[in-house]
């Protein structure tokens, strides 16, 4: 599920990884059991790739790491914040398109 | 220059596949474009009881992967991706994805139908935040809370039942004194002692988009007038759904709620242009009806193809 692009997000090093990095951060919170969630994780990897540099970016399985879905409240999953100095500034619920994905990062690149 | 498809079918569905099997079938090695949500409203519901050949039910997506490995068996050559725009103006037809472009002699519409929202401001701020539209999908996020339902049909209940078996209570909101839906499901709801119904109200808002998350409902009884509030930390919506039919919009004859008007079996305002499932249908809404009207319009563009191409050539696969 994890590409070398992407990094596994964790309650344990989320601060680290996501809330103290100065630049953008993609955070795609998913579940083993959740079918769109495993169609988005391949265009996430693409992202990833494709924006290399210029967003971070990592993934959260829910199942493990319930209290951070929770903290950001995230009831329906695939959902995908984009963080900015430890601020959720975008949230995309639901699966997606590379194009949208990649659309909304460079937005908020701007 | 792309060269033409025969058939382009848009749509996984029941509908979708069920032509794809019979397009394929027929030697006309049909590209169905799965869209997004692929393998349809299936995919979100869990048993299927009412789809004739399973006697114990079938799993939604269970039966999906079933059509969907049919379908490819017989040649159908299935591609990710979701249809960005189309033209039907003038033939071959044009559709074009994200990644690529397709030209193709005969179109089958099955890209079915979503389901349709309140429409208040408040829920579309708390989309995934509290209010959700599949319970199946989202269940999970509510294990042991308060939930509520809107509707009165069997998506509804479905919805319902289903939920009653994790949160730990269930309203159902109904703007009418009577539900709608089959004997059966009714009949199991009124009985679930974890659900409860509040008749003859609407949901006139949703806290708490300043929070960011679904605290509570704002009711009102449709006949008094009076206004209550209802705690909870969910929102599913079931009130229907509207088809999917905006890609099309300007080229294809829709009636006054958006559905693709079809006439002698499947065909649409464009000629070689078929709409078969949910997309065109308002009154049935059933897998089988779905697939029934899959086959119907695989024949009717396997028909069509064969008066446009010249007597004697078969097209090339």
């Amino acid at each position: 599920m994890v590409s070398e692009d992407v990094q596994t997000i964790t309650e344990a090093n989320f601060q680290v990884e996501v809330l103290e990095e100065p630049g953008l951060v993609l955070v795609d919170f998913w579940a083993p059991w959740c079918g769109p969630c495993r169609r988005l994780s391949p265009i996430v990897d693409a992202v990833a790739a494709e924006l290399r540099g210029t967003v971070k970016v990592g993934k959260v399985n829910v199942d493990e790491n319930p209290a951070a879905a929770h903290a950001y409240n995230v009831r329906s999953i695939p959902t995908v914040l984009l963080f900015k100095q430890g601020q959720v500034v975008e949230t995309i619920v639901g699966l997606v398109d590379k194009q949208q994905l990649t659309r909304v990062v460079a937005d908020q690149r701007s | 220059m792309i060269e033409s498809e025969q058939v382009t079918i848009i749509g996984s569905g029941p509908a979708g596949l069920t032509a794809a099997v019979y397009t394929a079938r027929a030697g006309l090695s049909p590209i169905l474009i799965e869209g997004l949500d692929a393998g349809g409203q299936l995919m979100l519901t869990t048993a299927v009881e009412n789809f004739p050949g399973f006697r114990d039910g079938i799993m939604g997506p269970d039966l999906m992967a079933e059509m969907r490995a049919q379908a490819e068996r017989f040649g159908s050559r299935i591609v990710q991706g979701h249809v960005s725009s189309v033209d039907v103006s003038r033939r071959p037809f044009t559709i074009h994805t994200s990644e690529a472009s397709f030209r193709t002699s005969a179109l089958i519409i099955a890209t079915g139908a979503s389901a349709r929202l309140l429409g208040l401001p408040a829920e579309r701020a708390l989309i995934g935040r509290g209010v959700s539209t599949c319970a199946t999908c989202d269940g999970y996020f509510f294990r042991g809370r308060r939930i509520a339902i809107v509707g009165g049909g069997d998506s509804a209940l479905e919805e319902a039942l289903f939920l009653s078996k994790l949160a730990s209570h269930v309203t159902v909101i109904h703007r009418r004194d009577a539900l709608r839906g089959s004997q059966i499901m009714r009949e199991r709801a009124l009985g679930n002692p974890k659900i409860s119904f509040l008749w003859n109200t609407v949901v006139e808002d949703i806290d708490d988009v300043e929070k960011g998350v679904v605290t509570g409902l704002r009711l009102r009884h449709i006949h008094t007038g009076e206004r209550s509030r209802l705690d909870g930390e969910g929102l599913f919506v079931a009130i229907g759904h509207t088809p999917n039919t905006a890609l099309f919009s300007g080229q294809l004859e829709t009636d006054a709620n958006g559905y693709i008007v079809t006439t002698n079996g499947t065909s649409t305002s464009v000629q070689g242009v078929f709409a078969c499932g949910d997309v065109q249908d308002d009154l049935y809404r059933q897998a089988i009806t779905a697939a029934g009207s899959g086959c119907m319009a695989a024949i009717d563009a396997e028909r069509f193809l064969a008066r446009i191409v010249p007597a004697g050539v078969y097209a090339a696969a």
